[in-house]
């Protein structure tokens, strides 16, 4: 065995460490707010980083032997000056040295197969455990629909929207989440790297994923696969909750939205502009299926699938113009008058 | 550097090259072969998905007829092969004036069949998914029908105007393999939409 | 042109040329009416030269709205537009008319014909795939007279369904796409059968299939697999037309159709189209390396074998681009044997070259300095391409800067560092003169540092979770210093770029006169005169080995005698 500090695994991750110090002060901010696929929190994103590391020593050996030998070759075979200007020895080949590197790498091929398979049967063909959760992912343009379907936490079926809630899972006391995924009309993809890898939502062909984060917090992704104009805004939160948290959030998202006769006025707005052909409010007249459910609304912490904090100017200019935000978006801006708009953005804060 | 002849005096030997227009149409054939391929598994993959009729059950009969023509069009244009290489420019007029004729019945026929399809059963390319794969993969293999009898029409103008003749001979065999080509994929296009697709 | 400097007796016609009138109108006359194929290859490579400036220049584009968070340099729409155009050009436009470029103009010279075996339709494909050039940049212009064409496609050049579908891309931009792709595609299936015809059937005397030059290997195994390469890509892009114009539900969700068949098919040619395109590359690496090695390629038979084994595993390797696409593991699995089976052949070929270089003399002149490099930077494209085989970790890398990064190493570190080294080699060949060294060795440091300041770096933006195609990104995602690294070695290799267009012009006028045969090579091109003639050669060649020339300049040690 190496010395400890020579182990490849360990240079690599110094390697690492180093460029990701570069670039992150968001690792400042707390382990939950990367990106990285280098640094996972749950059960098959950890899988896949140790197969990553075995594979990086192994390319990285092949890279050091090869990169080795083109040095050497450049540095000893160069010509020199005054040199007598003969032509080298001519050889045209060698059946027992081709054969080496003819057969060397086909036992690597061997190696990186059976390891690679291993890990890819561990994790799509995992049976899930009783306690799971599942949830039912359905990407649109340009956002996330979750449903999640009354089950064991979940007292009652409901719909939630960009922001994902799921219990918190541990190794004695395994919750993972299922995640099926659907999508409304074009190809999406789930990706949230600290907990797995990306898998697409493809119109008519169901999908399916799972999680179990291992660290209370807020993960963040976004769509991988290109579908459309604000693809880069079609961004993923997943909060990983205790599950007495999650439950009760379950709970309150079931509810029907809250009825508060202040905001009539609000409210008349809503159900009578445009407004209630696309969005839902639950146990309103308001039941558009085509944009985001906003029955709980104000429960969440951004607008516009993660892209900005959802506070009362936020939500007021982005009932205004969410172009202004998101260029091409599918909501269009409405022609409220100021007074409308500000009615109906009261009338949304109060849909906790 | 002095000049030094390159060809050194003992070097005799035979040298055969295969002829380009064989080769060239060998290319072409492997090109269309892998374009039907696609359009093949599109139709086999989409068997059965159609959310709505009609289905190949109850619209497609099986052009039985039609296929006799068409492939016994690959055997009069050899026939006419084998004439113009013996140098029989009766014989070898004749033959392709018989294959034309048997490949124009053929698309008559096919002609026929879309005619029912489209008036009488209501199926056009944008009814279901069998049209559309129905109508994609029959059209294009007629296309290279009306294709192969353009060429052969024209060689035949040729013939009668008597600028044909026997040394020709590779020429005529060149287009008479494009000739069997689009037969022989008659054969997997009819297995696949009349007897695996119904 | 004294015949007396060529090293075949009696390769030139030396009855002096009928005078011909010269005006610049005659001049373009000769080029468009030409079925030469020289001038068709030049042709080809000034359209793939062209068409580099223009993508490149849509890079820069793209470099600098990414290299700051929150960026408003360019509206989404345009940067969708752009990385579509970008990469639609850059393969189809840049990569395939430079495989045709390279075949048109050195197999026929080192094979000892006098043209292709099909000079017309070699220039009915020329025109055909520039044809489909215009079709493509024609849907940025337009304007608001003609509907529809005022933007250009914005789909990825994946252009994965139902997004194509015209519930989602109205206008006709994406079938500006398709059909660019279409007529393009024509154009490949004409100059592949006319690499296949030509290799086959106009060899000269004495060249047997075993004593090709690797380089008309390379070419004649890419012409036969683009038949089959390109073909898929044309009957779906058929289909989608079909679906957008017709009405058809190939890949219409709604009724019945399927997403995935398009990525199935997109991807049977998609894999196999980065072996075209590199081919070349490898094509171009076996000539330079053995010349400025001053030696034989090592393992001839190999090489060829390798070649071939690449191409046949490729076209069982697609799926490897949809390992996220929700296959069975099974499915999964198999695609991951496939897709490292291919490391073996191209580590052979690897191998090969630096036992080439081994024990030579190695003169490090420009060409060579690109090579150089290509090996190198080959090697890490292919350890990232191992890394991405491996499907779980592939879910976590596909669709992020980590492949961005590593088909950039490919397409450019690997094809474009060779295609420079090709021009820098074979340019006194088609013009008489010299590139200039100088102007060379700085294109080349250039080059090769903003090479690896944009795309080393990018391979860590990948790790940090940066997916592709993206407009902006948010400023807490942590991204902007490595893609600010990223944006400036952008712009380092604009210049380097720059430079070499440079290099090109003032060599075209300035540059030293180069003589038949300046490397001192040793296949059949470089036997006749700097630019050959319209024949090539007045007598046929007739060779007796793989390197004819080098039988004549070594009488004593003539490679015949080991065949």
């Amino acid at each position: 065995m190496l010395p400890k500090w020579l182990r490849v695994e360990r240079i690599v991750r110094l390697a690492f460490a180093f460029a990701l110090a570069l670039s992150s002060h968001a690792l400042a901010e707390g382990p939950q707010t990367n990106t990285h696929i280098l640094s996972p929190v749950s059960t098959p994103a950890t899988q896949i980083y140790q197969l990553s590391l075995f594979i990086i020593e192994i390319t990285g050996a092949i890279f050091v032997v090869v990169a080795g030998l083109l040095t050497f070759v450049i540095i000893r075979f160069r010509e020199r000056s005054g040199d007598d200007q003969s032509e080298p020895a001519q050889v045209y080949g060698s059946n027992q040295v081709e054969l080496a590197w003819t057969v060397i790498p086909v036992l690597i091929v061997v190696v990186l197969f059976l390891t690679t398979a291993r890990v890819i049967f561990a994790i799509q063909d995992a049976p899930m455990p009783q306690a799971a959760l599942e949830v039912t992912s359905v990407g649109h343009q340009f956002w996330w629909e979750y449903r999640y379907p009354k089950q064991g936490l979940v007292g009652q079926d409901f719909v939630a929207v960009n922001e994902l809630h799921v219990p918190l899972s541990s190794a004695d006391h395994p919750t993972p989440t299922y995640i099926k995924l659907l999508s409304a009309d074009v190809v999406h993809s789930f990706w949230v790297p600290q907990l797995m890898g990306k898998i697409d939502l493809i119109p008519n062909h169901p999908n399916d994923m799972w999680i179990d984060p291992l660290q209370p917090g807020i993960y963040l992704g976004q769509c991988a696969q290109f579908c459309g104009v604000q693809h880069a805004n079609m961004l993923l939160r997943v909060y990983v909750d205790s599950p007495e948290r999650f439950a009760a959030w379950a709970a309150n998202q079931a509810r029907p939205a809250v009825q508060d006769p202040s905001v009539a006025a609000g409210r008349h707005v809503f159900e009578t502009q445009a407004c209630m052909n696309c969005h839902v409010v639950r146990g309103t007249v308001a039941t558009g299926r085509f944009g985001p459910d906003l029955t709980h609304l104000a429960s969440r912490d951004t607008l516009a699938s993660g892209m900005i904090p959802n506070t009362r100017d936020n939500l007021r200019a982005w009932i205004k113009n969410p172009d202004a935000f998101k260029p091409g978006c599918l909501m269009p801006a409405m022609q409220l008058t100021d007074e409308q708009i500000d009615q109906v953005t009261n009338y949304l804060e109060t849909l906790k | 550097m002095s000049a030094i002849p390159l060809v050194p005096a003992s070097y005799e030997q035979e040298w055969h090259l295969p002829s380009k227009g064989r080769v060239g149409m060998y290319g072409l054939i492997i090109a269309e072969s892998a374009i039907f391929t696609i359009f093949v598994v599109a139709y086999v993959y989409y068997i059965g998905k159609s959310l709505y009729g009609p289905t190949p059950q109850q619209v497609l009969d099986v052009p039985i007829f039609n296929t006799i023509c068409l492939l016994s069009s690959s055997v009069t244009i050899w026939l006419s092969e084998r004439a113009i290489e013996r140098g029989n420019m009766r014989g070898f007029g004749l033959w392709w004036a018989v294959t034309i004729t048997l490949g124009t019945i053929f698309l008559v026929g096919t002609g026929m069949e879309w005619y029912k399809l489209i008036y009488h059963d209501g199926l056009t390319i944008r009814t279901n998914l069998f049209g559309t794969t129905f109508y994609s993969l029959v059209g294009l293999h007629a296309t290279h029908v009306v294709i192969g009898l353009i060429m052969l029409g024209l060689t035949l103008i040729f013939t009668l105007t008597g600028h044909v003749r026997q040394e020709h001979s590779e020429r005529v065999q060149v287009l008479a393999l494009y000739w069997h080509f689009v037969d022989a994929v008659w054969v997997v296009v009819f297995t696949v939409v009349y007897i695996v697709g119904r | 042109m004294a015949d007396q400097t060529l090293p075949i007796h009696g390769a030139l016609d030396l009855t002096p040329p009928r005078e011909s009138q010269h005006t610049l109108l005659d001049i373009l006359h000769d080029w468009v009416i030409t079925v030469d194929h020289k001038k068709l290859g030049l042709m080809y490579m000034m359209m793939a030269i062209f068409f580099l400036l223009v993508a490149g220049a849509e890079a820069i584009c793209i470099r600098i709205q990414l290299a700051v968070p929150n960026n408003h340099f360019i509206s989404p729409q345009t940067f969708n537009r752009l990385f579509t155009m970008h990469g639609t050009t850059m393969v189809f436009l840049v990569g395939m008319p430079l495989v045709f470029a390279w075949a048109n103009y050195i197999v026929p010279l080192q094979i000892g014909a006098r043209d292709m075996a099909f000079p017309r339709l070699n220039a009915f494909s020329f025109w055909l795939t520039f044809l489909g050039g215009i079709f493509l940049y024609y849907s940025f212009i337009g304007g608001p007279g003609l509907y529809g064409t005022g933007s250009a496609p914005d789909v990825t050049w994946w252009a994965y369904a139902p997004l194509t579908a015209k519930a989602f891309s109205p206008g006709h931009a994406t079938d500006y796409w398709a059909l660019a792709l279409i007529v393009t595609g024509f154009g490949t299936i004409g100059g592949g059968i006319n690499i296949m015809a030509t290799v086959l059937s106009m060899r000269c005397k004495g060249m047997t299939l075993m004593r090709m030059p690797l380089f008309t290997w390379l070419m004649f195994v890419n012409g036969a697999f683009v038949l089959i390469v390109i073909t898929p890509l044309t009957a779906a892009q058929v289909m989608l037309l079909i679906d957008r114009y017709l009405g058809g539900h190939f890949f219409d969700t709604q009724a019945g159709g399927s997403a995935t068949v398009w990525m199935h098919f997109f991807w049977i040619f998609g894999h196999p189209e980065v072996y075209v395109l590199v081919f070349p590359a490898f094509a171009i690496a076996s000539e330079v390396i053995q010349v400025f090695s001053r030696k034989a390629i090592f393992g001839y038979p190999a090489m060829v074998a390798a070649v071939v084994g690449i191409a046949f595993v490729s076209l069982g390797v697609w799926a490897h681009h949809m390992f996220t696409i929700g296959m069975t593991s099974a499915g999964n699995a198999f695609f991951v044997l496939s897709t490292s089976l291919v490391g073996i052949p191209t580590g052979i070929k690897i191998f090969n070259w630096l036992a080439t270089m081994w024990g030579g003399k190695i003169r490090f002149a420009t060409p060579m300095l690109f090579c150089t490099a290509f090996l190198f930077q080959f090697l890490c494209a292919g350890l990232t391409g191992i890394m991405l085989s491996v499907a779980p970790w592939d879910w976590q890398l596909h669709s992020s800067y980590f492949v961005i990064a590593h088909f950039h190493y490919v397409l450019v570190g690997a094809i474009v560092f060779n295609v420079f080294a090709g021009i820098y080699y074979w340019f006194p060949k088609a013009t008489g003169r010299m590139m200039s060294e100088t102007l060379g060795k700085w294109h080349f440091w250039l080059f090769f540092i903003g090479f690896h300041v944009t795309f080393d770096t990018m391979h860590f933006v990948g790790f940090e979770g940066m997916p592709r195609w993206i407009y902006t990104y948010p400023a807490d995602r942590g991204w902007q210093h490595l893609n600010l690294v990223v944006s400036i070695g952008g712009v380092i290799q604009a210049i380097a770029v720059l430079l070499f267009a440079y290099n090109l012009i003032w060599s075209l006028f300035k540059g030293k006169i180069a003589g038949n045969d300046p490397w001192d090579a040793w296949t059949l091109e470089w036997a006749t005169s700097s630019p050959p003639p319209i024949y090539n050669f007045a007598t046929d060649p007739v060779v007796r080995s793989r390197r004819p020339l080098w039988d004549l300049k070594h009488p004593e040690d003539p490679d015949w005698k080991y065949d």
